[in-house]
């Protein structure tokens, strides 16, 4: 077998592939998320993130393409790497007539690598850590959508991992919830656990990630730190002038197509054109009158919808 | 280890209320039986209403054993057909397989792991039935030495060691239906879907055991032996269908064992 095991990665795909019918839901995406990092794995809905996680995990038969998690090939060798990988998978779920702590039993015993001596004081522990201690003798079904939640990522903490995947860990949850998830995850990171988040709402990870991927209609459009893809070779250009119409000539005279709205003229310009300071030096030999001018890098939520709408535009 | 997850399996399935609903609900059918004889002014003619009727006012003992003849067609296929349809497709409903799978489960010792939950759940149905029968059999009739079919009287406690060869001999009845239910049940995400498919194959079995037209796959049917242990209170015991009922059930449980293990492995969990 020539498959390479990527030790240094904690999750390594080449190709992967997922096909369902005629279309791939999954189309031969390269992930590269380094050990320690918290990478953040972008993407609207639809767009393959929890197809991808099924198949990291070994639930779904991978169509094309190679997995290499911890450093161990999928699915060959998946039984002996999941029990130091905790995963959340499209939401959380549970026997409704059974506690949410008899759901933590029943799953750690599933575990053959799991010790049955410590299994109480570790549910104790991973019930803690998600703030369900006061609820964990109440029966599943009479939990909320946020309890559940928690009580799933108590779940992925049962045993000590050195992966967690987790697929859109705050959906349901209250502020309040999300930002203790969100403190959770740099918690867990910072004691060396690889997280691996999947999202479609950039705010709600942003701010914690160290990598990102950006998935758009089953393929990667986007992968890399946080800081390469801040790094952008677009900026968008405001200014406020009265001189609106000599501003757009002066501009299109550089190359670059602008729109006026009132005393406001906006133009997408490529970072390599010119300095800042030179656009507005030329602006003003031409005559223009300038009240404001300024040149930002988009958002990086900016640079999600434009990487994953339609076309690469700039807003 | 495997012990672990099997005790948790069969924890959880005494732990449902359903188990407990089906499980009361077959200790009524000897209670009801029984009550029907009590009240009836008339003797029971031999030969009408279930086989050894007309017995179980002159002996408590078969009570058990009637409501046995009268379970294994219908009552007690249909509640193994329940648990057994119920085995994959019920965690696939409710989302948590894809959660055993990855805690890791090899899915082959989940199959095991549920076959095992069957079997708990057969031998618990098929003693429910006897112990209910033996004690409201007690309470309302006469009991003493068991006159066997053959003519011959044995001692009560005889009787009832026979009377558990007939318990186990109906759990073996049921295992090959638990394995067919099993297989249904890594076929889709409805366990409702899985139980009532089961239901109907246990049916058309015994539809097809009566059919004289295609009396050359009789023998090979899963529930050809199912009423087979009447054999079992002659003297000298007769373990002829027995012995047959296992064959057949160990070949229904090898085949749909099989067929289970080669889907349950290689699909993909979406749910
Ligand atoms: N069982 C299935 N059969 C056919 N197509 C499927 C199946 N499951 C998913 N798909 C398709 O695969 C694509 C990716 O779905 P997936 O669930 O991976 O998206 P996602 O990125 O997780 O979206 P969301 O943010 O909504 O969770 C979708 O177009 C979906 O319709
Ligand atoms: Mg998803």
């Amino acid at each position: 077998m020539d498959h390479l095991s990527h030790p240094e990665y904690a999750i390594f795909t080449s190709g992967l592939s997922k096909r369902f019918g005629s279309r791939n839901a999954v189309d031969g995406i390269d992930l590269r998320v380094p050990r320690g990092s918290i990478f953040g794995f972008l993407g609207p809905n639809g767009s393959g993130k929890t197809t991808t996680i099924r198949m990291l995990l070994g639930l779904a038969n991978i169509s094309a393409g190679q997995v290499s998690l911890l450093g161990h090939s999928v699915p060959e060798q998946i039984e002996g790497v999941l029990p130091k990988v905790g995963a959340l998978v499209e939401g959380p779920a549970a026997y409704p007539y059974l506690s949410g702590r008899d759901n933590l039993m029943r799953l750690d015993a599933s575990d053959r690598s799991a010790d049955p001596k410590s299994r109480d004081t570790r549910v104790d522990v991973a019930l803690a850590r998600v703030g369900l201690t006061q609820a964990q003798d109440k029966k599943v079904n009479a939990y909320s959508l946020g309890m559940k939640q928690r009580l799933g990522i108590a779940n992925a903490l049962l045993q000590p991992r050195e992966l967690l995947i987790l697929d859109e860990p705050t959906n349901g949850l209250d502020p309040q919830g999300t930002r203790e998830v969100r403190n959770l995850v740099r918690q867990l990171a910072s004691e060396g656990i690889t997280i691996f988040i999947s999202s479609h709402l950039l705010a709600e990870i942003e701010q914690i990630c160290t990598h990102l991927a950006i998935m758009s209609q089953g393929k990667i459009v986007a992968q890399g730190t946080v800081e390469e893809l801040s790094a952008t070779e677009i900026f968008s250009l405001s200014l406020v002038t009265s001189d609106g119409a000599l501003a757009i000539a002066t501009l299109k005279a550089l190359g670059i197509e602008a729109t006026q709205d009132g005393k406001i003229i906006s133009a997408a310009i490529p970072s390599d054109l010119m300095k800042p300071e030179e656009l507005s030096k030329l602006l003003v030999e031409a005559g223009v009158g300038i009240q404001a001018f300024t040149l930002s890098a988009p958002t990086l939520e900016e640079r999600f919808v434009q990487l994953t709408g339609e076309g690469f535009q700039v807003a | 280890m495997t012990g672990s997850l099997t005790f948790s399996e069969i924890s959880i399935l005494f732990r449902r209320r359903r188990t407990w609903a089906m499980l009361a609900t077959i200790s009524l059918i000897p209670i009801a039986l029984a009550t029907a004889v009590d009240l009836s002014s008339s003797t029971i003619p031999p030969g009408e209403g279930p086989p050894f009727l007309d017995r179980v006012s002159q002996n408590g003992f078969f009570v058990s054993f009637t409501a046995m003849i009268v379970a294994t067609p219908l009552f007690l296929p249909l509640t193994m057909s329940v648990v057994a349809g119920d085995t994959i497709a019920g965690e696939a409903s409710i989302g948590i397989l894809r959660y055993l799978l990855i805690a890791p489960v090899n899915r082959g010792r989940l199959l095991l792991v549920k076959f095992a939950g069957a079997l708990a759940f057969a031998l618990a149905a098929t003693f429910t039935l006897l112990i209910s029968g033996l004690i409201i059999g007690a309470i309302l009739f006469p009991v003493g030495s068991v006159t066997l079919l053959s003519g011959d009287a044995i001692s009560l406690p005889a009787a009832i060691f026979r009377l558990l060869i007939v318990a186990v001999y109906v759990t073996i009845s049921l295992l090959g239906l638990s394995a067919v239910g099993l297989f249904i049940s890594t076929l889709t995400v409805i366990p409702v879907g899985a139980m009532a498919a089961t239901v109907v194959i246990s049916t058309v079995m015994q539809i097809l055991d009566n059919l004289p037209q295609v009396a050359v796959i009789h023998p090979y049917l899963l529930s050809h032996y199912w009423l087979g242990f009447s054999d079992l209170l002659r003297n000298p015991m007769s373990l002829g269908s027995f012995g047959s009922n296992v064959i057949v059930q160990l070949c229904y449980i090898a085949i749909f064992g099989a067929l289970s293990y080669g889907r349950f492995t290689t699909k993909d969990i979406l749910s």
